[in-house]
């Protein structure tokens, strides 16, 4: 009765400035969010029109004459594309799994209160975030030393550990009840059995988190292998795009030299190609990402508190 | 414990030796990490010598000869110091600011958004971009922007206005650079604003309420504050690397393009260039320890500075 009466008495005041706040509010959230959509719409609509209407009508919202000749030719001569495929799933894997073991096992490490050495390891790992010997030494280091140049480690290697998922792991299992390892411990368990059979299983919402920004940033990767790959067969899906953006003559990049005849005496579908290409390399993103999306939010949240 | 420190060498080691047997099973499980932060962190640290060095293929890193300080010089003569300096900062200034304004300001919306769903879906929008890699993002520019194709340039066609070639456009990069930034990392820190958002006491608006506070009243006195840790902290960590530059989103939108590169180039294409494109590698390495240094030097004040002021937000 009282609130509904104060409620009654403030509203016409309050409803003046949230109408408003919330009509701009909202219309720069449907602006931006259509602006981040549409850009893939273009990307959509421009792979399926044929080549003749992009030459006359330029890449457009919309389908003019509608043609999977760009699809059709990707999937003629596919061989780089597997491989591209191929690499870039492969190092999603390996290294995703590796590196979310990584960092999980040394943030248990770190986080253990009776390892009285844990400050020491500690600043080991974090001073490489403050200082670094920057990209000419490691680049050698990489290419003379370890032989990563047209290795395919060279796609795995430089992304497998990092400091920063190691330290979200170390304040995420820090919130497991220190008691659970204690009586495990009692029990004689060792540490490596605590860790598989124990921490692991009560910290997915922490592996979720870490395999996901590590998957994403291995299937984005385009970086080592442009300083390190320069054999097709060792490329990553990314950076087969890239080159294939760059170059003036896509189909050149395209055609498996075995196969020639394939390609002669056609109007190759050169542009929406290009937009054929970008939908196929992100096309896996794209389609998981509703699935994916919520638990990214939810990492993010965890990311975010302070290590 | 002084009589624990006093102790004899030979019972100290005893002591370390049964550390380190107690602790074998952890130390076995960080010997992976340490490995690899020790090749791929540490002995790329001690490669900063080829600063100072005249590399060649046959004496290495360690083996070819001093060069003393004439990388340096060499850096500073050409007067490109200076431009890729100020040209990093300034991007990187602009970035934190703006993305901080945006991001926040965008995490108020959604936050204001009663429906979940409807927050939901908008959030889903604006977190796509950040979600694709830079090849991808100029992929679309093409689309949008291409000279002969390009959607744009159809448009103004349309309307009987000249074709812009923004490639031979200087002057709009720095615009167009800061725009798909912060198109493609608005949804991301808007997300952890949201997210601070969400942990504030729903009673503070319930008693601004009941006073009678105005929406904006509300946001100002509020929401404002209570985020302003997320916020501080988000600030100091992007301010600590304002010398190292997102190579991804320069070199996939620029790239070697010269005749826009004068408003562009940051020091870490210029590193990237004299390695790979001119194998200068003493300019490059040179121009490396430069920026690590003053990203060492910038996050250890900024430290130190918040630490005088209010040590809560220190970074470490």
């Amino acid at each position: 009765m009282n609130t509904a009466l104060t409620h009654q008495r403030r509203s016409p005041r309050r409803s003046g400035d949230v109408i408003v706040l919330h009509t701009i509010g909202y219309f720069f959230v449907i602006v931006f969010s259509l602006m981040c959509l549409l850009p893939f719409l273009l990307i959509i609509t421009s792979s399926l029109n044929s080549e003749s209407s992009i030459i006359r009508n330029g890449y457009s919202f919309t389908i003019n004459d509608f043609s999977l000749a760009a699809y059709k030719l990707a999937f003629k001569s596919p061989q780089k594309i597997l491989w591209a495929y191929r690499n870039t799933i492969g190092a999603t894997v390996i290294g995703t799994t590796g590196a979310v073991l990584l960092a999980s096992m040394t943030g248990f490490v770190l986080q253990r209160k009776d390892f009285t050495w844990r400050n020491g390891f500690s600043f080991f790992f974090f001073f490489t975030m403050l200082f670094n010997g920057g990209l000419v030494p490691w680049y050698i280091l990489c290419v003379r030393y370890l032989g990563l140049k047209n290795n395919y480690l060279a796609l795995i290697l430089p992304m497998l550990f990092s400091v920063w998922n190691m330290i979200i792991a170390k304040s995420f299992i820090r919130g497991i009840p220190f008691e659970i390892t204690e009586s495990v411990m009692v029990d004689g368990g060792n540490d490596i059995t605590i860790f598989f059979r124990i921490i692991l299983p009560m910290s997915k919402p922490l592996l979720a988190t870490i395999g996901l920004f590590t998957a994403l940033s291995y299937w984005n990767d385009w970086y080592n292998s442009m300083l390190f790959i320069n054999k097709d067969n060792l490329k990553s899906l990314q950076y087969f795009l890239n080159e294939l953006l760059g170059s003036i003559q896509a189909m050149k990049l395209l055609a498996t030299y075995d196969n020639p005849s394939a390609l002669q005496g056609v109007t190759l579908p050169q542009e929406s190609l290009k937009m054929a290409m970008t939908i196929i390399t992100t096309g896996p993103i794209l389609f998981l990402y509703p699935f994916v999306q919520k638990y990214f939010i939810k990492g993010l949240t965890i990311g975010a508190v302070k290590g | 414990m002084i009589a624990t420190v006093n102790r004899k060498p030979a019972n100290r080691l005893r002591r370390l030796g049964k550390d380190f047997y107690r602790y074998r099973y952890l130390l076995l499980m960080l010997l992976p990490a340490v490995t690899y932060i020790i090749i791929f962190a540490y002995i790329p640290m001690t490669g900063i010598v080829l600063a100072f060095k005249r590399y060649n293929y046959a004496g290495g890193i360690y083996g070819s000869p001093w060069a003393g300080l004439s990388n340096f010089r060499f850096l500073i003569i050409s007067n490109q110091l200076w431009p890729l300096t100020r040209n990093t900062l300034l991007y990187n200034f602009t970035f934190i600011v703006l993305g901080i304004c945006s991001q926040v300001g965008f995490a108020l919306i959604l936050n204001e958004i009663g429906s979940k769903r409807l927050q939901k879906t908008f959030q889903s929008c604006m977190l796509l971009p950040y979600f694709i890699s830079w090849v991808v993002v100029a992929s679309i520019m093409q689309a949008f922007f291409s000279f002969d194709y390009g959607i744009v340039n159809r448009t103004l066609e349309s309307f009987g206005m000249d074709k812009v070639n923004i490639y031979a456009k200087p002057d709009i990069w720095p615009f167009l650079i800061v725009f798909v930034y912060l198109w493609k990392q608005i949804g991301y820190g808007s997300v952890i604003y949201l997210a601070a958002m969400a942990g504030i006491d729903p009673g503070l608006y319930e008693a601004a309420e009941i006073d009678g506070a105005t929406l904006s009243q509300r946001i100002r006195y509020i929401t404002i504050p209570s985020i302003t840790p997320t916020i501080i902290i988000m600030f100091l960590l992007a301010v600590g690397q304002i010398f190292r530059g997102d190579f991804g989103l320069f070199y996939q939108l620029v790239g070697n393009n010269a005749l826009i590169l004068p408003k562009t180039d940051i020091l870490d294409l210029f590193i990237y260039r004299a390695l790979i494109t001119t194998n200068d590698y003493g300019m490059s390495s040179a121009a490396g320890l430069y920026q690590s240094v003053m990203c060492f030097i910038t996050i250890m004040s900024v430290n130190f500075l918040i630490k005088k002021i209010n040590p809560d937000y220190t970074l470490f």
